[in-house]
């Protein structure tokens, strides 16, 4: 066992859990609410030369989903180190 | 020189260059046939895994659906870029640390059956079966247009090409090979878009010459105007669409939650050396993949714009057949653009009402592309070379899966356990030689548009793997027997569905038209549903059953750390 008691193996992955469904969130935000359930209603907002649903729909999502991925690797990353059970 | 001479020219030498590579670094033992040594960096790998996964649907079909389809084109650009969140966050760091080479070497492990791993082998099968065919349909319209021979000769050359491809190299050549891959299909895709944009709006970035102002001084903007011309002819609003919420929603969840289960997706993920590699790598892969995909929704926009302004000519009454543009000319050549003169006036037409006389394939779209914008021909010969790049990087990783399921998963694991590693290799050859026939055959007499057929590869993987997969790392408790009756279920319920309303191989049992839908949702979203599926028969299966035997249950909790990961094992 790489932990050192089983309450800290328990709290690594319970860090581990809430820092994926936060960033999950967000990837439900920017493609399904905002880029399908609500896309009418942003479409009344205009953005530059777009309708904003429109654009969360064709370029938003993806470049938060770019975002999010990097910020899950920093993040877990430290979170690996701080529990010590990162690799090499 | 001409167009032709010089496609030659420019497709045989990125071929050169594949070849070249896939001979340098020719695989040598079976290990190195289906996992490349260990050795990969994160960057490479997920360049790599770029161009596999970007295939003939996203090159070639993808924009000229969305040129077509307007709004509702945003289920691709959503479905197949999100697929990478759920894949870096919920799978490809754990199924490194757990450490084999395949899906279903991990299912059988996992859930400590025999009977698992043959039923996640026969999923990958026909997933990647599926898929395979859909990329058999491009490699056919490349190689018809620049050859310009018609459909069926065009694929038959593809398989020819794929085949002899595939069969080469391993996962070895087949990585470096797809890092070059890569660099030429992503150039070929952004050179035309650039040089479109930069006519039509005066943006160098395609991103945003989507949202510009038109240079043809009626100072309107792009996707306002095609707003306005969709109403003009009878189209529905660009901007719009007229798929229904829920039918758009399905199908999005589906090819990311595919996306997330693609067996040769996944695969990639344990060719790099460490766990904090698998995650990066997923970050890497999609940041070349979204060069791509938020070029796309522009070339489609563009496309439509360009189009539309030639057919109809500038009066929109109509462009002389005698005066036709010279791409419509080369395209009726492959039998993928009509003209119909109903109105008997000698000139062109196309509008979504009575008025339209023209047919166009919308697979056609993104290679005819720079011939409607009157781009130089050295721009059309590139953009034929990145098309056969993509399509051939996609169809040799799906070839790979195809052949490692039957001569390792279920050859050398379940039915002939003593064969050597040379009838193994010799096994995973034919079986790549069937498949491309097979595929061959669903190229000719394709169920629908490329980019469609590929989106019910990705149902099926939704709907088998995704919930076996997420629900054997984040649920201890999940059993055997939960899981096989999952998988079961949500690949027979989604095949069930595809075939009662596409009939593949079989005629349809009701006509594929929304009234007869289930929820309003589409045969390319019913994955989401088989997904929904699984889950709960998984679940309460596993309610009834013997619970998971405790080794297995530590096992879940060493794969959720990375520390201790060594290299990938075979058996």
């Amino acid at each position: 066992m790489a932990f050192q008691t089983n309450e800290l193996a328990k709290a690594y992955w319970r860090e581990n859990i809430s820092l994926m469904l936060k960033l999950l969130a967000v990837w439900f935000a920017v493609s399904f609410a905002a880029g399908i359930l609500f896309v009418d209603q942003l479409n009344m907002v205009q953005f530059f030369g777009f309708k904003l649903g429109f654009w969360f729909a064709q370029q938003g999502s993806i470049y938060t989903f770019v975002l999010l991925i990097f910020i899950y690797v920093i993040k877990m990353n430290a979170l690996d180190r701080k529990y010590d059970v990162h690799e090499d | 020189m001409d167009l032709q001479t010089l496609t030659y020219i420019i497709v045989g030498a990125t071929f050169a260059l594949y070849i070249g590579i896939a001979i340098w670094a020719r695989a040598g033992s079976t290990q190195e046939f289906y996992v490349a040594g260990g050795g990969v960096s994160p960057l490479a790998n997920g360049m790599a895994t770029a161009a596999d996964w970007m295939s003939a649907a996203s090159f070639i079909s993808m924009a000229g659906l969305i040129s077509f389809m307007g709004y509702d084109g945003s289920v691709y650009l959503m479905g197949w870029t999100g697929g990478y969140v759920l894949l870096a966050l919920c799978l490809a760091p754990y199924l490194r640390k757990f450490g084999k080479f395949t899906v279903p070497d991990f299912i059988g492990d996992r859930y400590y059956s025999q009977t698992a791993r043959t039923v996640a082998v026969i999923c990958a099968i026909l997933i990647s079966f599926t898929y395979v065919a859909g990329q058999m349909r491009g490699v056919g319209v490349v190689f018809s247009r620049f050859l310009e021979v018609d459909i069926t000769t065009g694929v038959i050359i593809g398989m020819a090409v794929v085949f002899f491809y595939a069969v080469l190299g391993g996962m070895k050549g087949i990585t470096y090979t797809q890092v070059a891959q890569y660099c030429v299909l992503i150039f070929a895709y952004m050179v035309p878009a650039i040089f479109i944009s930069i006519m039509i709006t005066g943006h160098v970035f395609p991103q945003t010459g989507l949202g510009a102002t038109l240079l043809d001084g009626s100072g309107m903007h792009l996707l306002e105007r095609l707003d306005g011309l969709s109403a003009e002819l009878g189209f529905a609003a660009y901007t719009e669409g007229t798929k229904s919420t829920a039918d758009i929603f399905a199908i999005t969840a589906a090819l990311m939650v595919g996306t997330a289960g693609l067996p040769h997706v996944i695969v990639r993920f344990f060719t790099v050396p460490r766990v904090k590699d698998a995650r990066i790598s997923a970050g890497w892969a999609l940041v070349f993949i979204s060069i791509l995909y938020t070029t796309a929704p522009a070339i489609g926009a563009f496309a439509r714009y360009n189009m539309i302004d030639t057919i109809n000519g500038p009066d929109a009454q109509g462009t002389l057949v005698a005066e036709a543009p010279t791409w419509i000319k080369n395209w009726e050549k492959t039998g993928l653009i009509k003209h119909e003169d109903k109105n008997g006036d000698g000139r062109m037409f196309y509008s979504g009402d009575e008025r339209n006389e023209m047919t166009i394939d919308r697979d056609i779209m993104v290679l005819a592309n720079p011939e409607i914008a009157q781009l130089p021909d050295w721009v059309i010969a590139l953009v034929a070379a990145g098309g056969i790049a993509a399509a051939l990087s996609t169809a040799a990783g799906l070839l790979l899966v195809i052949s490692t399921s039957i001569s390792h998963d279920l050859l050398k694991r379940n039915l002939m356990p003593n064969i050597t590693d040379k009838q193994e290799l010799l096994a995973a050859r034919g079986a790549a030689a069937v498949a491309i026939v097979i595929a061959g055959y669903l190229g000719i007499n394709p169920p629908g548009f490329v980019a469609e057929v590929v989106a019910f590869a990705f149902g099926l993987a939704a709907a088998s793997f995704f919930p076996a997969i997420i629900l054997g790392i984040f649920y201890k408790k999940m059993n055997k027997e939960g899981a096989i009756a999952g998988m079961l279920a949500g690949i027979i319920f989604t095949v069930g569905y595809i075939l009662y309303f596409k009939g593949i191989f079989i005629t349809p049992f009701a006509e594929n038209k929304p009234e007869n839908w289930l929820f309003g949702i589409s045969p390319e979203g019913i994955g989401t549903v088989g997904m929904a599926v699984n889950f709960v028969v998984a679940y309460t299966v596993s309610k009834f059953t013997k619970e998971v035997p405790q080794d297995v249950q530590d096992i879940v909790e060493q794969i959720r750390f990375p520390k201790g990961a060594g290299e990938a094992q075979s058996h």
